[in-house]
C-alpha cells in the first residue's frame, strides 16, 4: 500500500504544461518549412561550392545543437548526483539519446560537406575528431546505461560518464590541435581557409539554429515524457509482481 | 543490562527518524522510523523485497537515504559517514572474504582498514571466539562453507562494532554453527552491544531476539516484543 | 595522512593475492608481446621505419595491456572479497579509489617495465632515455586513475570485458597522444623542438585533472 501511494504521488516529471509539445511539435514543423524554403530558395547559390554549399547550413546548427545536448547532460548529471532526483537523471538521459542522434547527423552532414570543400572524405581535424570522439563518448554513455543491470547503479555510473565525458571534450580539442600542428593534414580545395560568410548567408544561418534548438527541445521533452511512461509502466509491473 | 553502551553516553544505538529510499520511481523505505536501545537484539521479518535487505545497506552507510535521518551510536551517517561505519559490523550474504589469502591474512587486511589496535592480539581472540583458531593459516578457498561464515562473522566483529548487521546469518551453517552463534550474540548483547538480524527462520528469529519486526512494504508493520505475536519461544 | 594507511593496506593484499595467483601480470604480458608480435607483421616493420612506427605500437601494447590488467583486478576484486567489503570500512572512499589506483598503477609499471626489453630486442629500438621514462610515468598514472574509475563502473555491467575499453579508450584519448608524441620526439622520429616540453607539463595536468574528478565520482556513484 505504502508503495502504491509512492508511485503515484511522485511527481508527473517530462511535461510541465500538457500541451506544450503539442504547441512545439506544431511550431517547430512550421518554422523548419520555411527553414527549408529559406535554405533552399533564398539563400543565394555559392560561387565556387555550388549548391552543395547549402549543407552548411544544416551541418553547423546540428553539430552546434548537439554540443548543447552535451552540455545538458553535463548540468543535469551534476544535479542529479547532488540530489538524486530521477528528474535530473531523466533529463540527462534523453539529452544523451537526442545528442547522439544529433551528432550522428552532424559527422554525416560533416563528410558529405568535406568532399567537395575539403577535397577528402574525413581529415583528423581538431574539430572533426572531437565530434567523434564525443560520439563515442555518448555512445558508451548509451551502452553503459543499458549494460548495468541495476537501474539505479546505471543512473549514478552514466552521471559520473555525463561529467567526465564532458570535462574532456576540451582536453581532447586542445591535445588534437598540438598533435595535427605537427602532422599537417590533407586540407585542400577552395575553402580550406573558411571565407567570410555573406550577411544573407549569416541569416539563413542563424535562423537554422534557432529551428534546430527548438527541435532539440521538443525531442528532449517527448523523451522525457516518453521515459516517464516507461518508468510508471516498470513500476506498475513491479506492484502487481508484489501483489500475487 | 548495561543500559549506556559502549560508546560514550549517547541513549540508543540506532535511531532512524523519517527514513525513504527509492530507487526511481519506486519507493522500497517509507517514511520508517526506527529506535533500537543498547543491549537490544532486533530480529527483522519480512518477505523478499519488503526492503529488509535495504535498511540493512542503509543502516550500514551503502544506501544513501533519500530523506530522513540515520544516527549510528549518535553518529549521523550522512554527516559523520566514517565514523558511524566504525559502530557497525556485517555479515552479509557475501562473505567479503579473498579466496587465495588465508584466514589470518583477511583478517589482518580488514583490521588494517580499520585501524584496529594490538591487531595481531585481537585477530588470535577473535579466530578463537569462531572456533578457527587451528585453521588460522589455511586459505579461505580450502574452508568448508560453514568456516568461511564463520570467519565472516570474525572479520566482522574484528574491530570491536557496537552494532552488529546480520543478513540471515543461519544460512549455510551447520547446527554446531548456529549453536555457537547463538552464544556468542547472546554475550554480545548481554556487554550492552546491539544486534539487527533479518532472517527466513521465524523460530530461530523468535529465540534469539529481544524484538521482533516486521517489514511489509518499505515499513515496520508490528514492532514489539516476540510474545505479542503469540507464536514461539 | 590518514589516507596512506587503507592504502597500503590495499597495495599489500593485491600484491599478495598477484604473488598467489600471478595471472593478472602474466596474461597481461603475455597479451601485450601478443600485440607487438602482431604489430610487427600488420605494419612490416623494417629497421628504416622503426623510429616512426615504434612510438605508437609501444603505447598500444601498453594501453591493452593495461586495460586487461585492470579489467582483470576488479573481477577478481568483484568475485573474491568485493568493493562492498571494502567500503564498509570507515575509511573515506577516496582513499579507496586511490589504493586501487596505486595498485593498478604498480601492476601496469611492473608490466611495462618487463614489456620494454621484448620489445627493444624486437623492433631493435634502443633509445631509452630520462625522458621515455617520464613519459611513461605520468602517461601511465592517468592511465591507471582513469582506469581505476571505469574498471569499477565495468565490472557492475554485463559484457564488462567490452565495456571497459569501450569506455576508456574515447577519455583516455588525449594522455594516449601525449604519450607518442612524447615517445616519439625520444625515439627522434618527429621534430623534438617544444614537443617534450609542451607535452610533459600536459601529461602532468591531465593527470592532476584526472586525479581530482575521478575519485570525487567514484565516492559518488559507489553510494546507492
Amino acid at each position: 500500500m505504502a508503495s502504491a501511494q509512492g508511485a503515484s504521488s511522485s511527481p508527473r516529471s517530462g511535461l510541465a504544461f500538457p500541451g506544450l509539445n503539442g504547441v512545439l511539435l506544431v511550431g517547430t514543423g512550421v518554422l523548419m518549412l520555411v527553414n527549408l524554403y529559406l535554405i533552399f530558395l533564398v539563400a543565394p547559390t555559392d560561387a565556387v561550392l555550388g549548391e552543395v554549399q547549402r549543407v552548411f547550413y544544416f551541418h553547423v546548427p546540428i553539430a552546434i545543437v548537439s554540443f548543447v545536448a552535451f552540455f545538458v547532460v553535463f548540468v543535469a548529471s551534476i544535479g542529479y548526483l547532488v540530489t538524486r532526483k530521477s528528474k535530473w537523471d531523466s533529463v540527462a538521459h534523453a539529452a544523451a539519446e537526442v545528442g547522439v542522434v544529433f551528432v550522428s547527423l552532424a559527422l554525416l552532414t560533416g563528410i558529405v560537406w568535406a568532399r567537395p570543400v575539403w577535397g577528402v572524405w574525413w581529415t583528423w581535424e581538431p574539430r572533426l575528431t572531437t565530434t567523434l570522439i564525443l560520439w563515442l563518448i555518448y555512445v558508451a554513455y548509451l551502452m553503459l546505461r543499458s549494460y548495468v543491470p541495476n537501474k539505479s547503479q546505471g543512473a549514478l555510473y552514466a552521471a559520473g560518464l555525463g561529467i567526465i565525458g564532458f570535462v574532456d571534450v576540451p582536453i581532447v580539442y586542445y591535445s588534437v590541435q598540438w598533435w595535427r600542428s605537427i602532422h599537417p593534414s590533407a586540407v585542400v580545395g577552395p575553402l580550406a581557409d573558411a571565407g567570410a560568410l555573406e550577411p544573407i548567408m549569416q541569416w539563413v544561418l542563424f535562423y537554422s539554429l534557432a529551428v534546430f534548438l527548438l527541435l532539440f527541445l521538443y525531442l528532449l521533452l517527448e523523451r522525457m515524457h516518453l521515459r516517464n511512461v516507461e518508468d510508471r509502466l516498470s513500476a506498475l509491473r513491479f506492484l502487481s509482481r508484489m501483489r500475487r | 543490562m548495561a543500559q549506556t553502551g559502549p560508546v560514550g553516553n549517547t541513549n540508543n544505538s540506532i535511531e532512524v527518524t523519517g527514513l525513504h529510499k527509492g530507487f526511481g520511481d519506486l519507493p522500497v523505505l517509507w517514511d520508517l522510523d526506527l529506535e533500537l536501545g543498547w543491549g537490544e537484539f532486533l530480529a527483522l521479518f519480512g518477505a523478499n523485497g519488503s526492503g529488509k535487505t535495504t535498511l540493512l545497506r542503509a543502516l550500514a552507510g551503502q544506501a544513501r537515504p533519500d530523506s530522513g535521518s540515520i544516527r549510528i551510536a549518535g553518529f549521523d551517517t550522512r554527516r559523520r559517514p566514517a565514523a558511524a561505519r566504525r559502530q557497525v559490523g556485517v555479515v552479509a550474504h557475501s562473505a567479503f572474504l579473498y579466496e587465495d589469502l588465508t584466514c589470518r591474512e583477511n583478517l589482518t587486511f580488514y583490521g588494517r582498514l580499520y585501524s584496529v589496535e594490538n591487531l595481531k592480539g585481537r585477530i588470535e581472540e577473535v579466530l578463537e571466539l569462531v572456533g578457527l583458531n587451528r585453521r588460522a593459516d589455511r586459505r579461505v578457498r580450502s574452508l568448508s562453507h560453514g568456516m568461511q561464515k564463520r570467519l565472516a562473522i570474525a572479520r566482522a566483529i574484528l574491530h570491536q562494532p557496537s552494532l552488529l548487521l546480520l543478513d540471515e546469518p543461519e544460512s549455510g551453517l551447520d547446527r554446531d554453527s548456529v549453536a555457537s552463534l547463538a552464544e556468542l550474540l547472546r554475550e554480545w548483547t548481554a556487554s550492552g552491544r546491539s544486534v539487527v538480524m533479518t532472517t527466513h527462520n521465524v523460530d530461530l528469529g523468535l529465540a534469539w531476539s529481544s524484538r521482533v519486526a516486521v517489514m511489509s512494504n518499505g515499513r515496520l508493520d508490528f514492532d514489539g516484543a516476540g510474545d505479542y505475536l503469540g507464536v514461539g519461544s | 595522512m590518514r589516507m596512506l594507511r587503507p592504502m597500503a593496506a590495499l597495495v599489500w593484499k593485491d600484491l599478495l593475492l598477484e604473488l598467489r595467483s600471478r595471472d593478472i601480470v602474466v596474461s597481461a604480458l603475455v597479451f601485450g608481446f601478443l600485440v607487438v608480435v602482431v604489430f610487427n607483421f600488420a605494419l612490416k616493420v623494417s629497421p628504416e621505419r622503426v623510429a616512426e612506427l615504434a612510438p605508437g605500437i609501444l603505447w598500444v601494447a601498453f594501453a591493452f595491456a593495461g586495460t586487461l590488467a585492470m579489467s582483470r583486478a576488479f573481477v577478481r576484486e568483484r568475485e573474491q572479497g568485493g568493493l562492498e567489503g571494502l567500503l564498509l570500512a570507515p575509511v573515506s572512499r577516496d582513499a579507496i579509489f586511490l589504493g586501487k589506483a596505486l595498485v593498478s598503477f604498480l601492476f601496469m609499471l611492473v608490466i611495462e617495465a618487463a614489456l620494454l626489453p621484448v620489445f627493444a630486442i624486437l623492433l631493435n629500438f634502443t633509445s631509452f632515455t630520462l625522458t621515455l621514462a617520464g613519459a611513461i610515468l605520468l602517461a601511465t598514472l592517468g592511465f591507471a586513475t582513469v582506469g581505476t574509475l571505469f574498471s569499477a563502473i565495468a565490472v557492475q555491467t554485463r559484457s564488462r570485458e567490452v565495456m571497459l575499453p569501450v569506455l576508456f579508450f574515447p577519455i583516455i584519448l588525449p594522455v594516449l597522444i601525449g604519450a607518442v608524441e612524447v615517445t616519439g620526439a625520444a625515439v627522434g622520429s618527429g621534430p623534438e623542438t617544444g614537443v617534450v616540453t609542451r607535452w610533459l607539463p600536459l601529461l602532468a595536468v591531465f593527470d592532476a585533472v584526472f586525479l581530482v574528478i575521478c575519485p570525487w565520482i567514484f565516492s559518488i556513484i559507489v553510494e546507492e
